[in-house]
Formats: C-alpha cells, sequence, structure tokens
C-alpha cells in the first residue's frame, strides 16, 4: 500500500457497504482504527488505509484491536475498530468491561456476519451482543445506509457515552451500490482526564458504574422509539405486515412491495410500543430477521402475536424467494412450479490451494505419513483437510490447534498409544491466538510437534501484513517477529525447533519423522512466503514429457491445480492386481517452476519449459 | 425503461468475474440507473466457484438475483455456464465460453467434468450463444485480454447501446494502462462478432 489518497470529493460514489462505512468513519473525524483481517469485514480497513487524517493498523487479533480503539476513545478521540462475527468472540472480554466504563470520543465496532458461511466455521448473530453487552445496534440495509448510520452511530455513541455495534453481513459488505457522500468534519478533542472511578475497574468502583449502564439502556430503548433510523414503510395491502431489519428489509420489499413495514435501523434496543401499533394495524404479523430468533421473541414476550422462524428458514441467506415460500405456507398454500430448468449437476469446485503454495509440500507430505492425528487451524491451510490429501482432522477456532493437540495427547486411550499428535497453525493464527495454546504445551509437558506455516501473510483473507510480515498495513518496514526465538522463549528447548524449506520434501519428510519420534514439544518453521504476496518471484515453468509418464499418478497427490489429467487407463501388474493410471500435462502457463511435483515423479517425465522472458530467479529475500 | 436488468456473470476466483461485472456496473452508472452488485468472495479466489450478481434500473431493492430471473448469463467456464442456467429467465440468454478449466477434484478422478456442458444447456431450452473466449484472446495475443472479449459478447444484449460499455471498457485502460487500448477495443469487436449469428449455428 501506497500514500494517502486523495479522497474523492462528496458527492455519489458507487461503494460496497465496505468502502461506505469506512467513507463514514473518515467523514467523522475519527482519529483511530484498528482490526484484524476476517472475511467479509476485511476491506474496511484496507480501504480505510489509504485515507488521511488517521492512525489505522492491523492488530494482532480482534481483542486487541478493540482495546487499542477503546485507549484512544479514552483519550477523547473518534475510534473504531472492524471485525468478523468471530472476531467479537475473541474481543467480548473486552466488549463486556468496556460497556460498563462507557467511552469517552465516540467508538464504533462493525461486525460483519459471514450469514450463509461463505468463509467461516460457524454462522452466528451478532444482534445477541447488543443484548448481552446493554449496547445499541445498528443495521445498514444497504452502501448507502452502511454509510448513514455509520455517521450516526458516532452520535449515538457520544451522546450516550456508548460502544456502538454496527452489525452488517456479508450482503452488506460485499454489494455495492449507489452512495450520497459528505465531506469530513473533525470534532474538538479534549484531554485526557484521570478518573479512577471511571476507567479502573475494580469491583468498588464497577458495582456503581453498572446501574448507570441499565439507566443508559432504557434511555436508548426511548431513543429507538423517537429515532428516524426506525420507521414505517406503509403499502396499500394491510393483510399481512412486515417488521425485518437489515439486507432482509431489501428482500422484503422486493418479494411483497404492496405489504406495509417497520423496518428497523436502530435495532436494539426494540422500539417495543412502536411495533405493538404497527402490529394493530396490519392483520398477521411477520418477523423476518437473519439469522435467530430473537425480534420475534421480544415481540412475543411482550404479548405482540406475530410469525417468524416458523415459517422461515433458521439459518443461511434469506432471499426473496425464501420469504415467499414462507409466505405461502403461513397462506397453506403451494407455490405454482417454476417456469425455469431444475439446476443440474455438476462436480463441486472447493476452493483449493493456488499453483505453487508452500502448502502443498506440507500437506503431500502429511498425506504419505502413517499413525497420526493432525490438530489444525483456521487459514488457507485448512484446504489440507481436503482432496487429494485428506491430511488435517480438526479445525476449530483461531489457534485451537495447539490446545486440541495437547487434550489429544493426554488423554490418548491405550488404542492410540503410538499415534503422533501433530498441530498445524499458520503464522498469523499462531500470534493472533496460537501463542498461548504453545505456552500451554511446554509448560505441561505435551508430547506435540507443531508444524508453523511461516508464509508471512495473512492469507486467506488476501494477503494482509501481521507481525511475521516485517511490513504494516501501509506496507511501511515494521519490525519482523522471529518465530524460532519466540518460540524458545515459550519453552521449546533450542534444538527442538527446526526451521525448513517446504518445497524440498526429503528434508520437510525427515525433520517430521524425527521430530514426532522424539516425546517432547516441538516446532518445525517451514518459511517461504505466500505466492500471492508481491515480492514472490516464478521461476522457468516445467512441462510433461509425453512419452516418459507412466501414468502413476504420484504427481497428482501434490494437489497442484496446473496438472491435469489428459487421459485414464488401467494396467494389470504381474501379480493380477489392476492399477488405476493418469496420464497428465502441466498448464505451463500457470506453473511457476517451484519445483514439487518433478519429486515425487519416478519416470523424470517432468521437465523445464523453455525459459521464459524478462523472469528474475527466486528471491525470497525480503526488501 | 421501468424494469429492472438482471446479468448473472459467472466463473471461477481469478478469472476476472468480478472485474467484468464492475466494468458493466460503471456502464449502467453511467446512464443516471440505480445499480447493485453482488458476490460471494471470501474463499473464492482460491479456484472456487464465482457468481456476481448485476442489477440496474430506476430503483433496485435486493441485491440478488432470483432464481429463473436473469435475463442475461455470462458464462466465463463452460461447466459453471451450466451450473447456473436455471438462474436465466424462459426469455434469457446465455453467453458462454467453452473454456474449460478443471479442477484438482476432477484430476485425482473424484468427479468427471461433464462432456458437452453447452450441449446439455440447449437440451434445457435455453438460447445460448458459446464460443471460445481464450482462443479468441490467445489470437489477439494476450490470454488477459478474455475478459473484454466476453464484455464485448455481452454489449448488443443490453438494453442501452454497445458504445457505452466499450467506452467504461477504454476508461479503465485509458486512465491505468493507455497502450492497452486499441488492442482492448479489438478484443471488444471481437466478442460482438462471436456472438453475433444464430445462436444454434454458433
Amino acid at each position: 500500500m501506497g500514500a494517502p489518497m486523495k479522497v474523492p470529493a462528496a458527492g455519489r460514489l458507487f461503494m460496497s457497504g465496505n468502502e461506505a462505512v469506512a467513507r463514514a468513519v473518515w467523514e467523522s473525524g475519527v482519529r483511530l482504527a484498528a482490526a484484524y483481517p476476517g472475511t467479509p469485514s476485511t476491506e474496511i480497513l484496507e480501504v480505510l488505509a489509504f485515507y488521511p487524517d488517521l492512525y489505522t493498523e492491523w492488530s494482532v487479533n480482534e481483542k486487541v484491536s478493540l482495546e487499542v480503539a477503546l485507549g484512544a476513545s479514552m483519550m477523547g478521540a473518534r475510534a473504531f475498530c472492524a471485525m468478523k462475527h468471530v472476531g467479537l468472540n475473541v474481543a467480548s472480554d473486552a466488549l463486556m468491561t468496556l460497556t460498563v466504563t462507557g467511552v469517552e470520543g465516540g467508538l464504533v465496532i462493525a461486525v460483519a456476519d459471514d450469514v450463509g458461511m461463505s468463509s467461516s466455521q460457524n454462522e452466528q448473530d451478532s444482534r445477541f451482543w447488543g443484548r448481552f453487552a446493554h449496547v445499541p445496534v445498528l443495521e445498514p440495509a444497504d452502501s448507502q445506509e452502511a454509510y448513514t448510520m455509520t455517521r450516526a452511530a458516532f452520535e449515538l455513541s457520544e451522546r450516550y457515552r456508548t460502544p456502538v455495534i454496527l452489525r452488517m453481513t456479508t450482503r452488506i459488505c460485499h454489494v455495492k451500490g449507489v452512495v450520497a457522500t459528505g465531506d469530513r468534519v473533525a470534532p474538538e478533542q479534549g484531554a485526557f482526564v484521570k478518573d479512577a472511578r471511571r476507567w479502573v475497574m475494580v469491583p468498588g468502583h464497577a458495582k456503581p458504574r453498572v446501574p448507570l449502564m441499565y439507566e443508559r439502556e432504557e434511555a436508548l430503548r426511548a431513543e429507538a422509539v423517537r429515532s428516524d433510523l426506525n420507521r414505517i414503510v406503509d403499502g396499500t395491502d394491510h393483510s399481512v405486515g412486515f417488521v425485518t431489519s437489515g439486507p432482509a428489509y431489501m428482500h422484503v420489499r422486493e418479494a411483497f412491495p404492496d405489504a406495509p413495514v417497520f423496518k428497523l435501523g436502530l435495532s436494539y434496543p426494540v422500539p417495543i410500543e412502536s411495533i405493538r401499533g404497527f402490529a394493530a394495524s396490519v392483520g398477521q404479523l411477520v418477523v423476518v430477521e437473519e439469522t435467530e430468533q430473537l425480534l420475534e421473541n421480544e415481540l412475543k414476550a411482550a404479548g405482540i402475536a406475530c410469525h417468524g422462524k416458523d415459517i422461515l428458514p433458521r439459518w443461511g441467506e434469506l432471499a426473496p424467494e425464501v420469504l415467499h415460500q414462507g409466505l405461502a405456507r403461513l397462506a397453506g398454500a403451494s407455490l405454482p412450479p417454476p417456469a425455469h430448468p431444475a439446476p443440474q449437476p455438476v462436480f463441486p469446485r472447493p476452493p483449493t490451494l493456488c499453483v505453487a503454495c508452500p502448502h502443498l509440500g506440507v500437506y503431500y507430505t502429511l498425506s504419505q505419513m502413517r499413525n497420526i492425528v493432525i490438530s489444525g487451524d483456521i487459514g488457507c491451510y485448512t484446504l489440507g483437510a481436503g482432496h487429494p490429501w485428506n491430511a488435517l482432522d480438526t479445525c476449530i477456532s483461531m489457534g485451537a490447534s495447539m490446545g486440541v493437540a495437547l487434550g489429544m495427547d493426554k488423554a490418548r486411550s491405550e488404542a492410540d498409544r503410538n499415534k503422533k499428535i501433530l498441530a498445524v497453525i499458520g503464522d498469523s493464527t499462531f500470534m493472533h491466538m496460537g501463542m498461548q495454546g504453545l505456552l500451554d504445551i511446554t509448560w505441561n509437558r505435551g508430547n506435540v510437534t507443531v508444524l508453523l506455516l511461516d508464509n508471512r501473510t495473512v492469507g486467506m483473507t488476501g494477503g494482509q501484513e501481521n507481525p511475521g510480515s516485517g511490513r504494516n498495513l501501509h506496507g511501511e518496514e515494521a519490525p519482523r517477529v522471529d518465530f524460532a526465538k519466540l518460540c524458545e522463549a515459550l519453552g521449546v528447548k533450542k534444538e527442538r525447533i527446526r526451521e525448513v524449506d517446504p518445497y524440498q520434501l526429503p528434508v520437510l519428510f525427515k525433520a517430521l519423522r524425527e521430530e514426532t519420534k522424539i516425546e517432547e514439544p516441538s516446532v518445525i518453521i517451514t518459511n517461504r512466503p505466500c505466492v500471492l504476496i508481491d515480492h514472490y518471484e516464478p521461476t522457468r515453468p516445467y512441462f510433461v514429457e509425453e512419452d516418459r509418464c507412466t501414468g502413476c499418478g504420484n504427481c497428482i497427490e501434490v494437489g497442484c491445480p496446473a496438472i491435469h489429467v489428459t487421459r485414464r487407463d488401467k494396467e494389470v501388474k504381474a501379480s493380477g492386481k489392476e492399477v488405476d493410471l493418469a496420464f497428465v500435462r502441466i498448464e505451463t502457463s500457470a506453473c511457476t517452476g517451484c519445483g514439487l511435483c518433478v519429486q515425487p515423479c519416478a519416470p523424470e517425465a517432468i521437465l523445464h519449459a523453455a525459459p521464459l522472458p524478462n523472469v528474475q530467479p527466486v528471491n525470497f529475500t525480503r526488501t | 425503461m421501468s424494469k429492472v436488468t438482471n446479468i448473472l456473470v459467472c466463473g471461477i476466483g481469478g478469472q476476472g468475474v468480478m472485474t467484468a461485472t464492475e466494468i458493466l456496473a460503471e456502464a449502467a452508472l453511467s446512464l443516471g440507473f440505480d445499480v447493485k452488485k453482488t458476490e460471494v468472495a471470501g474463499m473464492s479466489q482460491r479456484g472456487g466457484v464465482v457468481t456476481s450478481h448485476l442489477r440496474f434500473g430506476p430503483e433496485v431493492l435486493s441485491p440478488q438475483i432470483r432464481t429463473g430471473e436473469a435475463d442475461l448469463l455470462v458464462g466465463f467456464e463452460a461447466a459453471e455456464s451450466l451450473r447456473w442456467g436455471h438462474m436465466l429467465r424462459p426469455t434469457g440468454v446465455a453467453l458462454v465460453n467453452t473454456g474449460r478449466i478443471v479442477p484438482p477434484i476432477v484430476n485425482v478422478g473424484l468427479f468427471e467434468y461433464p462432456e458437452d456442458p453447452v450441449a446439455q444447456m440447449r437440451a434445457l431450452g435455453l438460447e445460448l450463444h458459446a464460443f471460445d473466449a481464450t482462443t479468441l484472446a490467445q489470437g489477439l495475443g494476450n490470454i488477459r485480454l478474455g475478459n473484454t472479449v466476453m464484455l464485448g459478447a455481452m454489449a448488443d444484449r443490453l438494453p442501452f447501446p454497445a458504445e457505452v460499455l466499450l467506452d467504461a471498457v477504454l476508461a479503465r485502460f485509458a486512465t491505468r494502462k493507455p497502450k492497452l487500448v486499441e488492442i482492448n477495443r479489438e478484443a471488444f469487436e471481437t466478442g460482438r462478432r462471436a456472438v453475433s449469428g444464430n445462436p444454434a449455428a454458433a
């Protein structure tokens, strides 16, 4: 990333929800913004990094990012942080006390729910945090509202001295629409005021503040009734009325253009009495919410009759057609058969590791090992659980590979006594939440070998910087963590820490075999960068000499997407056993010459293609 | 026009599906339409399935195209076009790149690539224009021109003049890579010509 951009003048801009939030953060005069990358929220900070007039950073995890933002707020500055839904689980420890202290400068937390799980390990409804932490929740329905509500969130935050949650979903973050933007107005910032009873949350100080938190919640309940973020969009057909929020609002309008809708923008606290009045004006009331049955329960508890999850799905994304099906259910009718053809069965196309990805060598090697249990983690390398490697046995949450491996080691039965236990974790995930797990392994003398895949970036979210990159969010040089020293400091013996090149399969295999044999904690660090980051340079590509290929298929087991089967055959061995053959070619235009597939090729059929023009040899030193 | 136009662009991660849709969106925006564009990204850049929905008209509410309501299906890859064929309305048109990208899951032998995805789509009664955008791009000297070839193929099936889309394509290159303006104009016209014939014969 380069120097701050020239900010586009106020006017109509075509923006994703993430870009609209970034613009509004800048316009709101925010002094500091922090985040840890996570789909679908990542682009908010990536875009904000280009704006002038504010400090932005990738933090090591979401909890730290929220604490950094809180520190800024304590200094009287407006502050912002962004994360994906599971990120707020990590940050919640800070949130649950921050709601007791309240804020000084406005503080807004954007949380992006991956509804439909396009890139997450679970589905969560972040609206719960509003109830749990007694803080207001704003829910935009499109890019324009993402902009407007971000601006409103800062005003709300300062007026009520509360953190505010901006709840987004994939269909807000990654949808582009037209946004009318404005100019930046920076509020005055005072100086830090020492006030232990406000900021030092010991029991004696926290106790008098808890009632203040509840008073604030009640004031916000009244605000929700007054706020123009909550409004009725009237319709001509009052037989069914809807209460909804977020992107579901657009689906409701699309599916039932004549129906009246109570649209919630400030969706917590719920303006119950306003909705009661609306309910009286319609025949039946239907609550449309993504994803949990939250609002519906609260309305029912208040004695407002309504439908919701009895006719609509409990999880996954809503869409106009899903609503049509639900309402047909309500009416006891069935929908007419569709005019379009049925979906055709086509092979699945799961995400793959990239051509020449350094993880390919790791998973090829692991797939060749027997008698091992592999505790995995979150990142591109989770794909190792898929074909052709099938070399990952668990994936739970950021950093979980460590603790899970230790638990497996300590509680194994006699049947598993000879199993080797491995944990596989990426550099960024290790620093996010894995280091403590390794400390637990060493402290409690776990027999675990850790494979630390250091590719110097946050790969899965698109190659963001981390403390192992040697660069910060702005691409500027930054201190680079020394993983070997770090692991040693966490209690791993120096001789049990090895650094290996994951493209050298025999070296990697030997290291794995030796370290898993020794019954104490060990760490193997792989040291090659992600092929998508800008200082990866391809070398001469390979091709397959057709006459030499015996169809053994060993190279396919590497899993590189540049290797394609040209024909299949069968061969009957002398033993009478029938063997499948697969003859291959290499997509030379995609090959970067990493050489992984060459190593398992017995007949030496994979050869260098003609040199590429203007290609420099691989240079892995960092500049 | 009063109705909303729905265009579904599909392909796989890394093919430029999102960029092509972005350019299409810019063209619609230049005419003052309300425009919404959505895709599921995330893991898709790792060779996974990518679809990009573009909707424009006087007012667009939901960003997602409903099943059976796409006016135009633009497939950057043959099997992906078949996967999303059911999204077309009965009067809709599919523009399909016959180029194939076979994923590792097929190469390891777990699944089969459909023998003739285009014929399968025609058998469903879909109006379809098939052409090899990859080879056309190579013929122009750069495989990366495939994206502009695909945009050119769409140009005469939009509710606005082809020149509006051409201007949007060229405007991108004019600011970023002015040397590539002329070759992209040629690629655009190549795409236009590729689908100008009778769909059954194409």
